[in-house]
């Protein structure tokens, strides 16, 4: 009994995370089809920053700055130019992944990295200990601001617009080109937030967001596409299902059962947890 | 007037059908008679390789190319072949006792998912049989629901993660991470020696010749144009009253067959299987040189498989770190430039000529 509550902070905190990568994914992967394989370079971008500043509170927004500027040049220079093609930008993505990848071995080393974790986040109450609370109330309140952003705000609501059906949103009069900047420069800077809260829990490598990135993808996948509570939910439930197929089973097996569980969800809800409704085909 | 009309036309139908194999048949010739003669036995082993992972490449032309599902997990497949084959081969050194490796883990019997593996026919049934199926039942579940695009390359692309973290955990099974190495013989041939090496490319070249006439015979078939009709038009086809679903699986299917067969010609051939080599990222590279060849011509698709696999070799010889940038500089040129590769190359240069 006790080693099944200890799990429960461990898959929160996993969810947490997967939480934080994946609204980063549902702007870039819900907006625009775009599967971004470069978005586990973010992380790791976000990572080093913080191993860089060295303070988790100012490596936060420092992250977000650094992740968001590399999506918003990689936007620009390169995706901009495939939409039409959203598989085409996958391979794309993933070629700068590699050359990101192996410009942090150059410039950092290969072996890992330590973040040392600050000095009031050790500790716990009960069995949640701090670290893992942080990285839970972090992936809260970006949800918090993501949904304030998007329901609340103009740009919010235009980029929403443009997700719903974006040629109508193009003539309705909204600057497309624009929203998807933008929106390419938010979805990548949470992935550097989940960078830094990733050093919480373990050490920092180049490989560091590949990890993390296909089991974020699966929560886009399960979640349903650019929705933010089917993210929420299905974030969660993957990282309480990671760590307790873990803990039942073995590590293993684990991700095998993870994936014929997501593979029998989409038997009853093939679309994901929750549908954009749309009267477009295809 | 009295002209047999059928005559002309039978006769340039026979011309057309012979200049279309002539190249075939050159490369042919080079590959079965000059690359044997001329090659070194070690380059010859390398040129084997690459036309193992030639194969997978054709399968993922047939279902990426041809039929549009981006799949990002050959590698299970191409796993799945390459460890029956080192099944088999671990089995029958052993002799009756058990693979060097398992004592090593501790294991003390022969698991029972093992013990078939000591026949051939079975292992190698396995090789093509055991993706085959998977693909199948994946596919199934996957394309009835309407599951496609981003979301099936993203499925495949998990499928490939859980494969290697399974194959790494399983140590007693599979030899963990390390996988299978040492393999001496193959049905009583030495592999070391350059006779059975030499056997072996023939072998793998004439299996990838015959599996690109054959893909190629079926995308010019009914079927083949009804799978590119659903790459184009998935809804359009199910409304004109085809089952989009089936022909897409059986595409899966046929494309994980071929991966299972050449990951079991893979590993006489190079004399290793690991979760190293079918992982996310190998995957990820034999559809990165699909698309370099050419993903919608067969051939590009044959030719990616060879050119990156005999790049990444000659780079990584110089300088291994600098073949990770030259790769990621490669993928996004080809992806934003030259979407359909080597191949939409050669055919611009035709049609400039012939304008």
């Amino acid at each position: 009994m006790p080693a099944f509550v200890n799990q429960l902070p461990i898959g929160l905190s996993i969810g947490a995370v997967l939480l934080l990568i994946a609204l980063g994914l549902t702007f870039t992967f819900g907006q625009m089809g775009v599967i971004n394989m470069a978005h586990g370079s973010f992380i790791m971008a976000g990572a080093y920053t913080a191993y860089l500043i060295g303070d988790l509170l100012l490596a936060l927004p420092a992250a977000f700055l650094v992740a968001g500027l590399m999506g918003l040049v990689l936007e620009r220079a390169a995706i901009r130019h495939l939409y039409a093609r959203p598989l085409d930008t996958l391979l794309l993505a993933w070629g700068v992944s590699l050359v990101l990848q192996q410009l942090a071995r150059d410039l950092f080393g290969a072996p890992n990295v330590q973040v040392p974790a600050p000095a009031w986040l050790a500790g716990g109450i009960g069995i949640l200990p701090y670290n893992r609370l942080f990285i839970m109330a972090l992936a809260v309140a970006g949800v918090v601001a993501v949904w304030a952003y998007l329901t609340r705000t103009g740009l919010g609501r235009r980029t929403q617009a443009v997700v719903q059906n974006r040629r109508l949103a193009a003539t309705s009069g909204i600057d497309t080109g624009r929203v998807d900047m933008l929106t390419f420069f938010i979805g990548s800077g949470l992935a550097g937030v989940a960078g830094v809260a990733v050093t919480l829990i373990g050490p920092v490598g180049p490989a560091l967001g590949e990890v993390y990135i296909v089991d974020a993808f699966l929560v886009v996948v399960a979640g349903g596409l650019g929705q933010l509570r089917g993210a929420v939910l299905a974030a969660v439930g993957l990282g309480l299902l990671n760590s307790y197929a873990e803990f039942w089973s073995d590590a293993s097996l684990a991700k095998v059962i993870v994936f014929a569980v997501i593979i029998a969800f989409l038997q009853i809800r093939p679309q994901g947890m929750f549908v954009l409704r749309s009267r477009v085909l295809t | 007037m009295n002209r047999p009309r059928g005559m002309p036309v039978l006769r340039s139908r026979v011309l057309t059908s012979i200049r279309r194999h002539v190249p075939f048949a050159a490369v042919a010739v080079v590959a079965l008679v000059a690359a044997p003669l001329l090659l070194e036995p070690f380059r010859l082993g390398l040129l084997a390789k690459y036309l193992c992972y030639a194969i997978v490449a054709l399968g993922i032309g047939l279902a990426w190319g041809k039929g549009g599902m981006l799949t990002l997990g050959q590698g299970v497949f191409f796993g799945l072949g390459g460890y029956s084959m080192a099944m088999y081969l671990k089995l029958t050194e052993a002799e009756g006792g058990l693979p060097d490796f398992m004592g090593w883990s501790g294991v003390e019997e022969l698991p029972a998912l093992w013990a078939p593996f000591a026949n051939p026919v079975f292992a190698l049934g396995m090789a093509v049989l055991g993706p085959v199926l998977l693909a199948v039942v994946l596919g199934t579940l996957v394309f009835r629901q309407r599951v496609r695009g981003a979301y099936f390359a993203i499925l495949t692309q998990a499928l490939a993660a859980a494969m290697v973290i399974l194959l790494v955990g399983q140590q007693g099974l599979t030899g963990g991470t390390n996988g299978m190495t040492n393999f001496f013989e193959l049905f009583g041939q030495d592999l070391a020696d350059d006779s059975t090496q030499r056997g072996l490319y023939l072998v793998v070249a004439s299996v990838l010749g015959l599996l690109y006439l054959g893909t190629r015979q079926l995308v010019e078939s009914r079927y083949g144009r009804l799978l590119v009709a659903v790459r184009d038009g998935e809804d359009r086809v199910r409304f004109l009253g085809y089952d989009p679903a089936l022909v897409k699986t059986v595409t899966f299917a046929l494309s994980a067959g071929m991966a299972g067969l050449a990951g079991a010609l893979f590993v006489p051939v190079v004399g290793i299987i690991s979760p190293a080599l079918l992982g996310i990222v190998p995957s990820l590279e034999l559809v990165v040189a699909v698309a370099v060849g050419g993903r919608h011509a067969l051939a590009g698709a044959v030719l990616g498989a060879v050119v990156m696999g005999y790049a990444k070799t000659a780079f990584s010889e110089q300088f291994a770190d600098g073949w990770l940038y030259l790769q990621g500089a490669l993928f996004i040129l080809v992806m934003t430039l030259a979407p359909k590769g080597i191949a939409g190359l050669v055919g611009r240069l035709r049609n400039a000529r012939a304008a």
